[in-house]
């Protein structure tokens, strides 16, 4: 690589220009800074550099015995806290070998597919915002804000959920929780088409969007790229299918997939997912059955057995791990943590190349990263 | 009064220097700035609307005096010059943002020439080269945005400034043309002439000249800075563009030129295609309850004029609400390959149609 600076005197005499876009920009969605070398506005290269969020969450673990680490997952991917905590707990889960009863493993589907469908929305808000479309973000934190207090009646918390155990539920559902939410789920789709019919078929969105960030499949698995940034390249790979946990099995929905592997595939399958996760959501509130919430725990847990265990789910980001090592004391040995995000990261420059800074800006939103899972 | 000024100064000074600067006092103070600055504030309303919130409300009642508040944060705010911006491009370039887009008013008639000789004009001065003056005017604010973004001495900036001058080769071109049919058409290319002619042809020029209004329109959005075309100060892309680096009232003159210009754009359509001053259907006899015969004339005139100015700023913001931003290229692209050609295939059935007639 040779440095773009060297021999130059002046900005004329240089044919690239180097450019920190971010840690403050207002458009790395969070504290994500790239290096980037620009000819004119032509991104010839483009370097991440994270840690800027660094909170040594995996360190975190180890100090803290199983059942008081669900809240540090929260602060991973802060916008959609109930996927983290259900990573987790599955994790810990298959460490313990506990058995979650079904009323559990559905509210658990329920609060999951909420905060895909509240995850998506704040992506598709900052995606559009950045794109230049400024009302879709309004309409979409109108539709949030109703899950969000769905998830405080629920826990107590909008956002840092903390609301899954090892072995089920810490709570049950509360009195016309299931009449409220489905009253949302019900009107949801009508909401869809209010945010598709402002940028679906708008010529100017189509313009920024189709073609821009195209994503090779083979690209994708090779950088070991999830969620619906594979999905939108065509490759059928979704957790909830593949290996059905929780409720997934027993619940109908699509899995949709993108052709073109670009911005507008991508922005298409995650408007098709929020319905989709809205028929999953409908489902279990008519299947839910009654029962107990939480599995036989001793009242005093031990440590589990030495061993390890890896459960890994479907984020709305993508797939998301936990692989948990236990030497038989009461906390995790190591706890490491595959986020999806970071993964999606690592592909930005591949996506980025030969485009423009503007269309830097569409990519960045259609990766839809969260720099607290990335840096953890 | 009047007649003992005009005894005291005589004819040449009261009709040269006092009446035009009264006048412009008048426009300046009484017109286009609380118009702007509540504008600016219309503005936040109407989004605030589109987008289901409420918009401002917290400063007075109705938020009334929330502009008047954020002048004073402006206004009382540090101005900083970064240490390597070069100062005096620095200082020069949000004047030369708001100055032409002020000048541009001298020309365009709010109403109509004094009905007796000696009588009060409805504007500052007729030139007979109306348009050009205002072409002319309009392209200088541009190197206030080239100069703002290259002074700044900031990459970001850079880049707004670049845009900007690609935008204006972009935009100004097809403008032009889109105003030479329209010209053709009036015959004259003094302002109060034009609309003269649309008075005398019974049709606003919009329906001749809709493929020329549409041109016009759309250029006068990307040459406003306007959403969709908003790319020399994209804020996702490039923080604030040209004006990243100006703060306090240098920044609010930048803020004053765009508001400015989204006026002057939307008071030049009025008066080529939609009849400036005269309400709709002047030569309707039915309509005439139009013209509110107890008022005085000129008042009317001005109201009419107000009213189709304000329909404009209403689509500028209404396109803020509804539309996301275009890409660099693509904008040249629409110039130049669609607008470019457009404006010339109307300019020559225009002609043909002046030839046939």
């Amino acid at each position: 690589m040779t440095e773009p600076g060297s021999g130059a005197q002046t900005l004329f005499d240089l044919k690239e220009m180097e450019l920190n876009f971010g840690p403050q920009h207002p458009s790395t969605h969070g504290v994500l800074r790239l290096k980037l070398k620009v000819d004119g506005e032509r991104i010839v290269d483009c370097y991440p550099i994270i840690g800027y969020l660094h909170r040594g969450t995996e360190k975190l673990f180890e100090l803290h015995p199983y059942f008081q680490n669900v809240p540090h997952t929260d602060r991973m991917d802060y916008v959609a806290a109930a996927t983290n905590n259900l990573a987790y707990v599955a994790a810990v889960e298959r460490l313990f070998g506990l058995t979650v009863p079904p009323r559990a493993r559905y509210i658990r589907t329920l609060l999951c597919e909420l905060q895909r469908i509240s995850s998506h929305l704040l992506w598709l808000a900052t995606h559009a915002i950045d794109i230049g479309a400024m009302t879709p973000f309004f309409y979409t934190f109108r539709e949030r804000e109703i899950i969000l207090d769905l998830f405080e009646e629920y826990c107590g918390a909008r956002l840092t959920l903390n609301c899954m155990r090892p072995g089920g539920q810490p709570f049950d559902l509360t009195v016309g929780w299931e009449e409220r939410c489905r009253e949302f789920i019900d009107d949801f789709p009508s909401k869809i088409d209010e945010y598709e019919g402002l940028l679906t078929e708008n010529r100017i969105w189509k313009k920024r969007t189709v073609g821009v960030g195209v994503l090779d499949p083979d690209v994708a698995v090779d950088y070991g790229v999830t969620g619906p940034l594979l999905r939108g390249s065509g490759v059928n790979w979704d957790l909830r299918k593949a290996t059905p946990y929780e409720a997934y099995g027993e619940v109908e929905f699509d899995v949709p997939l993108g052709k073109n592997g670009d911005t507008y595939d991508r922005y298409i399958i995650r408007m098709e997912e929020m319905r989709q996760s809205s028929r999953i959501i409908t489902q279990c509130l008519d299947k839910l059955p009654e029962g107990k919430i939480m599995a036989h725990r001793p009242r005093v847990m031990k440590g589990p057995k030495v061993g390890e265990a890896y459960a890994a789910i479907e984020a709305p980001k993508g797939v998301l791990g936990f692989y948990i090592v236990s030497d038989g004391k009461p906390g995790p040995y190591r706890c490491r943590v595959r986020p999806p995000s970071f993964m999606n990261l690592q592909v930005l420059p591949e996506m980025t190349r030969n485009h423009l800074l503007s269309d830097l800006v569409a990519i960045i939103g259609t990766t839809d990263i969260v720099l607290g899972e990335i840096d953890r | 009064m009047m007649e003992s000024v005009l005894e005291l100064l005589g004819p040449e000074l009261y009709y040269g220097a006092l009446t035009p600067a009264l006048k412009i006092a008048v426009l300046l103070f009484v017109g286009i700035l609380p118009v702007i600055t509540y504008l600016v504030l219309a503005e936040r309303k109407i989004l605030g609307y589109i987008q289901v919130r409420l918009g401002p409300n917290r400063v007075g009642p109705w938020g009334l005096l929330q502009p008047i508040a954020d002048v004073m944060k402006l206004l009382v705010k540090e101005d900083v010059i970064p240490n390597r911006a070069i100062r005096w491009a620095f200082i020069l370039a949000p004047c030369l943002v708001v100055g032409p887009a002020f000048v541009i008013f001298a020309v365009i008639p709010v109403g109509p020439p004094a009905a007796e000789p000696g009588g009060l004009d409805l504007f500052i001065t007729d030139v007979n080269v109306g348009l050009l003056f205002i072409v002319a005017m309009a392209t200088i604010a541009v190197y206030g945005l080239i100069i703002g973004g290259w002074s700044s001495n900031s990459k970001f900036s850079l880049l707004g400034g670049l845009r900007s001058a690609a935008q204006m080769i972009s935009y100004e071109v097809p403008q032009g043309f889109a105003l030479v049919a329209a010209l053709l058409l009036a015959g004259s290319m003094s302002m109060v002439g034009i609309v003269e002619a649309q008075k005398a042809a019974g049709v606003w020029f919009v329906f001749p000249q809709f493929l020329g209004f549409f041109i016009y329109f759309v250029a006068g959005v990307a040459e406003s800075n306007r959403n969709p075309f908003d790319l020399p100060e994209a804020e996702s892309e490039l923080v604030a563009g040209y004006h990243t680096e100006y703060s306090g009232m240098r920044f609010a003159l930048f803020f004053l030129g765009e508001y400015a210009n989204m006026i002057v754009i939307s008071a030049v359509a009025v008066t080529l295609y939609f009849g400036g001053w005269y309400r709709p259907f002047p030569n309707v006899e039915a309509l005439s309850f139009l013209d509110f015969p107890f008022l005085p004339a000129g008042l009317v005139a001005v109201f009419w004029f107000a009213v189709k100015v304000f329909a404009f700023l209403f689509v500028y913001i209404w396109f803020r609400g509804t539309f996301p931003r275009y890409r660099f290229d693509q904008l040249m692209d629409l110039g130049w390959k669609w607008m470019i050609p457009l404006a010339l295939l109307n300019i020559f059935l225009t002609a043909l149609f002046k030839l046939v007639l």
